[in-house]
């Protein structure tokens, strides 16, 4: 049988092919973008460049609190090749609008250019466009700013006193969830055991290797555009409400990032540069440099979280009360998010009939805290796995066994009161990684003074937004006349494979390969939007938007097909660029041209509503994320007790995705966000002495390098079904929680001392090595 | 400033420019001779991103005077290929997921070809040493020792065959 054709590509006699209930997976090949970051030709935000373009550069302040009573730019302004001085005077609305919690919390309005109060060292004061970034940075050097220092806080226990320096009018307590389920008082007096304790986490910094950066220029059209890295688009509006402009008069190309990690979650250079362009009317250019990104860019929330969990004898536990503090800094940003995420997940992938959690965010006059990898939902992963342990330890049991007689099952409440509607993995997850860690090192590599340890961490993350935003993403695919696909979404990618991935979903449905589809991203011009690229929900939103469209592309397309191939529609397989039935196939340009020469134009637009659902404030009742992914990570350590330094020797991360789109990319996010947990679990933190950054070097700032880890393995279970397209959870964020507690618990196991304070530095180690053997020796005598 | 002209070999090209005695060679590889793919990571040669090969060795081109590198033979990822569109290597970085975001990329790949280019049986753990310069922050260098052992390992494939 053959099927005339027009297309080079297509063969004329098709081979007999199997009969298949469904089409092929596509072969994963590698997308556009990945060949070119191999080839060094992918141009990032900072590698771009126009004719007659500026240099932007931002003036900070140099102290945490304190009154400006005077700025002058006189110098600044007079000094060559400056062709821009700004203030905050200039900023036709000064102040960034925030969407805040969903939930109606009152929002303080954060300056673009701080007026009249500092809050926080590195706050930026002024701007300066100059012809070159030197002449900029000496500029910046001459602007003259008055300042009268007031009083700061800067703990955030100390910040909730009632004589505490208030860092906004309204007092520090930014804003407070709380829910519960049962009667904890009651409860807690009916147990066996109860375990307190408080664990303290340490703020930290995206370190990203591409710095923020951007370019921004009038378009010929009279548009404000800006090319930044950026990981949301749709901040187009709000730079737009800053200049009093249209919102049609904004447009924001994200460039490929160099990193996000929550980051460029926020607005970062995109409102300085909107200034400068609109006050020069010339094309300008920011970069920050690494020190002031480590100064000054918002960092992830340091928590105090206070646990209380009562228990069986049996290690069933009966009532979680748990309190948290996080440090704001000194604006909002998104700190009643992810305050609000800590809350909903701090008692972790364990039914408790009786809960009681409160999360607070506390303003101090600190660098604001806001979006990281793991969004309050990491945090907490410290806090509730240390309490499994501690619980295992007090009644003498195997801590795989307690975890096993709690884990949550689908239909059981969550202390907001919903019901678990998805299955749930985390055991199997902890039983393989378990499995997978194999046999302990044998006591000959040890070196003499060195212990070798073993310990374990389950958690939950949740992927997609909180119900309540009622969500949505959209997407556009077509069929060029040679049979090649276009997608265009506006999805942000920071190097996860995200427009990689809506490729593969697409060409799952539609049979066409990724060397024969072009994915546009990224352009809130130009592109449908999706929302940003945060909250582990691109996969989940965009993701299930592709797909919708692509079926909705192939039911369209399908008649003609079957007209074509002179069957019925439910006998077509779209696979390997043809259309098949039976052994006979068109190629897919052929189907294109066939159906646009019948008026049935070959291109779809449509929307992906995610699930919605209330939440009341008040109560703490309600519905909260979407779904969860869950998973369990097992290491063996080494630690040497005359440095307290922490060797890693083995690392397991095991993950239920529902089902995998890419496995290597899975595996890949896997192992990046174990890279990062344990960066944050053993060396990285932002050192603030009394509101001022000290560890603004990256000599400073300890990320791991290749020496500080081994070969991660990473494993991807298929087990039970997500909400994302083919049943796919987001994977994104959830192995970034785990390591501190596996670590912690590996660290005990070799040691004896339990640490309860990130990050677990060879310091910290060594003083409770030496605590513990001080508290032995006085037992003793 | 009075200004200094100097010629290197950038990528197998002459190249020549006038540079300020206080410019980086990143700054004029980046600004002056079009070459981007050296990428700014932090200015204070610890991440490694600004990796180029100054005479055939792994440098931090951003604490490097353009001066200091007047008469020399300066490579970046982009003279890797030559020819062809992928090195090798920078093929097995792909079929490895070895990159991410990609913006360690450039220099990981010069470290590693570097480095395999003198110790051609190194094994992991020595790879995982020879790398600990140039820092990562997406894959947690799982898949790049993947990479760079499959690249290591083809070119032992090769000389067997010869």
């Amino acid at each position: 049988m053959s099927i005339e054709t027009a297309d080079p590509e297509v063969t004329i006699e098709a081979p007999e092919r199997p009969e298949e209930v469904a089409p092929p997976r596509v072969k994963p090949g590698p997308h556009r973008d990945f060949v070119e970051k191999v080839a060094g030709t992918l141009r990032y935000a900072d590698d771009w460049g126009l004719p007659g373009m500026l240099h932007g550069v931002v003036v900070r302040a140099q102290l945490p609190s304190a009154r400006i009573t005077g700025v002058d730019t006189s110098a600044a302004g007079a000094a060559p090749g400056v062709r821009a001085v700004l203030t905050a005077g200039d900023i036709p609305h000064n102040g960034i609008l925030d969407e805040a919690s969903g939930l109606g919390v009152d929002a303080i309005v954060q300056p673009v250019l701080a007026a009249d109060r500092v809050r926080y060292d590195g706050e930026p004061v002024a701007l300066i466009a100059a012809e070159t970034p030197g002449a900029a940075a000496e500029a910046a050097s001459l602007v003259e700013v008055e300042y009268a220092e007031e009083p700061g806080v800067f703990d955030p226990e100390a910040a909730l006193r009632d004589d505490a320096p208030a860092v906004h009018p309204g007092g520090n307590r930014y804003v407070t969830w709380r829910s519960a389920l049962g009667d904890v008082d009651a409860a807690m007096r009916s147990v066996d055991l109860v375990v307190e304790e408080t664990y303290h986490s340490q703020r930290v910094d995206h370190a990203y290797l591409e710095p923020e950066a951007g370019v921004g220029w009038i378009d010929s059209d009279g548009v404000l555009t800006l090319r930044v890295s950026t990981q949301v688009i749709e901040h187009a509006r709000e730079i737009a409400e800053i200049l009093e402009l249209p919102h049609s008069r904004v447009r924001v190309i994200a460039a490929y990032m160099g990193g996000g990690f929550g980051g460029k979650e926020d607005l970062t250079v995109e409102p300085f540069i909107a200034a400068l362009v609109w006050k020069t009317r010339r094309p300008v250019r920011m970069v920050w440099s690494r020190q002031e990104s480590l100064l000054a860019r918002h960092k992830r929330h340091p928590f105090t979280m206070h646990y209380r969990t009562g228990v069986r004898r049996d290690g069933t536990i009966v009532a979680q009360d748990v309190r948290i503090i996080g440090d704001a800094g000194a604006y909002p940003l998104l700190s009643s998010r992810v305050l609000f995420a800590a809350a909903v997940n701090c008692t972790g992938p364990y039914r408790a009939d009786n809960a009681r959690v409160e999360s607070t965010a506390v303003f101090t006059n600190t660098v604001p805290t806001s979006a990281m990898r793991g969004f309050g939902a990491m945090q907490v992963v410290f806090g509730y796995e240390s309490q499994m342990d501690r619980i295992a330890e007090r009644l003498g049991l195997d801590p795989a066994e307690v975890r096993e007689r709690n884990f949550v099952r689908p239909g059981d409440r969550r202390v907001t009161g919903e019901a678990i509607d998805t299955g749930v993995g985390v055991g199997e997850c902890m039983r393989r990684a378990l499995a997978e860690l194999g046999p302990p090192a044998s006591a000959d590599a040890t070196q003499s003074g060195s212990r070798i340890g073993r310990g374990f961490a389950c958690s939950m993350q949740p992927y997609g937004r909180s119900v309540f935003f009622a969500d949505r993403a959209s997407a556009w695919i077509g069929l060029e006349r040679d049979g090649t696909m276009v997608i265009r979404a506006g999805v942000t990618d920071l190097g996860a494979g995200q427009a990689a991935s809506l490729a593969n979903i697409a060409g799952e449905v539609l049979g066409i390969t990724v060397d024969r589809t072009a994915v546009h991203i990224g352009d809130s011009a130009l592109t449908p939007l999706t929302g940003g690229t945060f909250a582990t929900r691109q996969l989940y939103m965009s993701g299930n938007a592709v797909l919708k469209v692509a079926r909705g592309l192939r039911e369209k397309l399908e008649p003609v097909a079957a007209a074509l191939l002179e069957c019925n529609a439910d006998e077509l397989r779209f696979a390997e660029n043809r259309v098949w039935a039976g052994s006979r196939a068109i190629s897919i340009g052929e189907l294109s041209r066939a159906a646009e020469h019948q008026s049935v134009m070959p291109y779809h637009h449509d929307t992906f509503d995610a699930e919605t659902g209330k939440f009341d404030a008040e109560t703490g009742q309600g519905r909260s994320f979407p779904d969860c992914t869950h998973g369990a990570h097992a290491v063996e350590v080494e630690v040497d007790e005359d440095t307290g330094a922490v060797r890693i020797l083995k690392y397991v991360a095991v993950h239920d995705v529902g089902r995998a789109i890419n496995m290597q990319r899975v595996e890949g996010q896997i192992q990046g966000a174990v890279a990062q947990g344990v960066g944050y679990a053993l060396s990285e933190e932002v050192e603030v002495s009394e509101g001022v950054v000290s560890s603004t070097l990256f000599a400073d700032y300890l990320i791991p390098t290749s020496l500080d880890l081994p070969d991660i393995k990473a494993i991807g279970l298929e087990l039970h079904p997500g909400k994302g397209p083919f049943g796919a959870r987001g994977i994104g964020e959830p192995p970034i929680g785990p390591p501190p507690a596996a670590l912690a618990s590996a660290i005990q196991d070799a040691t004896g001392v339990r640490l309860r304070r990130l990050p677990m530095t060879p310091e910290r180690v060594l003083a409770a090595l030496r605590q513990a053997r001080a508290d032995s020796a006085a037992a003793a005598s | 400033m009075s200004k200094h002209q100097i010629s290197l070999l950038l990528n197998g090209q002459p190249i020549e420019a006038m540079v300020e005695p206080n410019m980086s060679l990143l700054e004029v590889l980046r600004v002056e001779a079009g070459a981007p793919e050296v990428k700014l990571g932090c200015g204070e040669g610890v991440c490694g991103t600004c990796t180029v090969l100054l005479d055939g060795d792994p440098v931090n081109s951003c604490l490097l005077f353009a001066v200091q590198a007047d008469g020399r033979e300066v490579t970046t990822v982009r003279g890797l290929a030559g020819d062809v569109e992928l090195h090798p290597l920078q093929q097995s970085f792909l079929e490895h997921a070895g990159s991410q975001c990609g913006f360690c990329t450039p220099g990981m790949l010069l470290t590693a070809k570097w480095y395999l280019d003198g110790h051609p049986t190194a094994g992991r753990e020595e790879l995982r040493g020879a790398l600990a310069g140039n820092l990562c922050r997406c894959t947690g260098y799982t898949k790049i020792l993947d990479a760079v052992e499959a690249y290591r390992d083809s070119l032992a494939e090769v000389s067997h065959v010869d």
